[in-house]
């Protein structure tokens, strides 16, 4: 199932007109989305970006074109077995108000039969994951929880028979700044542990930036750019898509393009000394240090620790 | 009075005793054939609104007829006895569970039905699993108001030949005697209350076990 040259998810100009609608909900859409990768999609209400995500579980039936999941026609898959097969998460938890925390998360094993000791295992090793007390928790309904805690079990629930890919409709829309920072952080820990491959629709900019791997902009049911978060910034596609990330303001652009996007690249080993970033790093993260001392180089690390790259002040000034 | 009253139940011990078994096996056959019919005509309403606007108004209209004078229309058609009257009744008890029923189900909110249909459940499995445990506690709500109407109105049956209570009330307005009619009357108030504070156990171990509320 895991070939890394067929995507996770593939659409092949796919379209979706509701009944009575003159205008396509989703418009001649082709992309790929590859194992592993967490794709945000982003555009303001009735874009089409939800229409996008319930395709891909056929929640709606796409009019035109193909979806292939692991390279296999969603359409030659049986719907039901499909969707048991992807974690779904909605706004607010989506949480079944009669059943307990524990027969949540055990929505889908039940589907799948899972033996009752295997669920139980299940289910506790869950809570753990999303930082609930099992003992606590397992028997608690979810009216006793906090928007926050919903949410989590909804999270939980959608992972519960470990599914190749999530999809997660406007999971934080519902909940206060606070808390929803704390979840995005959960989400990216628990996609960097586990390799999922998520497909999260967001209306916040700021969220689909600081979560995606690749951002999806979608505009009156068209694909409008679907690139890196740095790229998007550095090159938007066209008039909408700037205007709608502020690509023309410095203090956005700070706060998105990475320093592995204008870092000056060095190769081979080099002895340096002095203030180290991580390349994913925000530009952001270097003014205090260039407000002080515009004469400083600051070196840009990749994931495994070894220097990529500078950044001086040039490189600054160029983007802002 | 009181002491007429007495007398009387003491005298007809077990003519009472009979009564009050028919009132109560009327009552509780009545409520059993309008749940095996309200809940699942209300389920396929629920599902088809253009059929709904049908039969809710069908039964509605029905419901606007007194009970007294719609038994009375009965009567040429299906004759006097049990049976008739148990018919008429069930009309009567038929409206609260329907329509409890209807709202139970239209209650169910439809991002729950569709994240429920998202996360692989069949049909069935979205009919058993979501929609039928959360509309139970109005469907629950509208037997017990059917139930409390049932017996009241079990009284008026009698009047076409059903029995029950019905016949002590009447009977006492007849002979004037009006301790007959209080020991009949009393007696469908307090069945009346005890099934009301039995089912709003039930409701409330229902509702409670399903985590609606607190």
């Amino acid at each position: 199932m895991k070939d890394k040259n067929i995507p996770a998810i593939e659409f092949n100009h796919v379209y979706k007109c509701f009944p009575g609608m003159k205008t396509d909900a989703v418009n001649d859409i082709t992309m790929d989305i590859y194992d592993g990768e967490f794709i945000t999609i982003l555009g303001s209400s009735g874009c089409g970006k939800t229409t996008l995500l319930k395709m891909v579980n056929r929640l709606y039936d796409y009019t035109g074109g193909d979806i292939r999941f692991y390279g296999k026609s969603i359409k030659e898959i049986n719907e039901v077995d499909h969707r048991r097969n992807i974690g779904y998460v909605v706004q607010a938890g989506g949480l079944f108000p009669h059943k307990t925390v524990r027969d949540n998360i055990a929505t889908v094993p039940k589907l799948l039969k899972w033996d009752k000791k295997r669920i139980e295992t299940r289910v506790d090793e869950l809570l753990d994951t999303i930082g609930l007390d099992a003992e606590d928790y397992r028997n608690r309904y979810p009216r006793s929880l906090s928007g926050g805690q919903q949410q989590r079990v909804g999270i939980a629930r959608a992972l519960a028979a470990d599914p190749n890919v999530l999809l997660m409709d406007e999971p934080f829309g519902a909940i206060d700044a606070i808390t929803r920072t704390a979840l995005q952080a959960e989400v990216q820990r628990l996609q960097e542990k586990t390799k999922k491959t998520i497909l999260f629709v967001t209306h916040d900019i700021q969220e689909a930036f600081k979560l995606g791997s690749r951002v999806i902009i979608m505009h009156e049911g068209k694909l409008q750019q679907y690139d890196t978060p740095d790229k998007i910034m550095l090159h938007p596609a066209n008039e909408f898509v700037s205007k709608l990330v502020s690509a023309d303001d410095p203090i956005v652009r700070m706060k998105v393009i990475s320093l592995g996007a204008i870092m000056e690249k060095v190769h081979g080993d080099i002895d340096a000394q002095g203030i180290f970033k991580s390349e994913t790093s925000p530009v952001e993260e270097t003014l205090p240090i260039f407000l002080k001392d515009r004469s400083k180089v600051i070196y840009v690390e990749n994931a495994a620790g070894e220097i990529a790259g500078m950044v001086s002040w040039n490189q600054i000034a160029n983007i802002v | 009075m009181f002491s007429d009253l007495i007398q009387y139940y003491l005298e007809n011990t077990s003519k009472y005793w009979s009564y009050v078994a028919t009132h109560i096996t009327i009552s509780l056959v009545v409520t059993v054939f309008a749940i095996l019919i309200g809940i699942p005509l209300g389920i396929v309403c629920a599902k088809l609104p253009k059929l709904s606007g049908i039969i809710t108004g069908t039964v509605n209209a029905l419901r606007i007829i007194p009970s007294l004078a719609l038994m009375v229309l009965m009567v040429p058609l299906i004759g006097i006895g049990r049976f008739p009257a148990t018919i008429v009744l069930i009309i009567i008890t038929l409206p609260p569970i329907l329509i409890n029923t209807i709202t139970g189900f239209l209650s169910v909110k439809d991002s729950i039905r569709e994240t429920a249909i998202g996360m692989g459940m069949s049909a069935k499995q979205v009919f058993l699993e979501v929609e039928f445990p959360l509309a139970l506690p109005l469907i629950a709500a509208g037997i017990r108001t059917a139930v409390v109407e049932v017996v009241a109105t079990t009284a008026i049956a009698s009047y076409i030949g059903a029995g029950g209570l019905g016949v002590l009330v009447s009977s006492g307005i007849g002979y004037g005697r009006v301790f007959i009619t209080l020991l009949g009357g009393g007696s469908i108030a307090v069945i009346s209350i005890a099934a009301d504070l039995l089912l709003e156990g039930v409701q409330n171990i229902l509702t409670k076990r399903m985590g609606l509320v607190e």
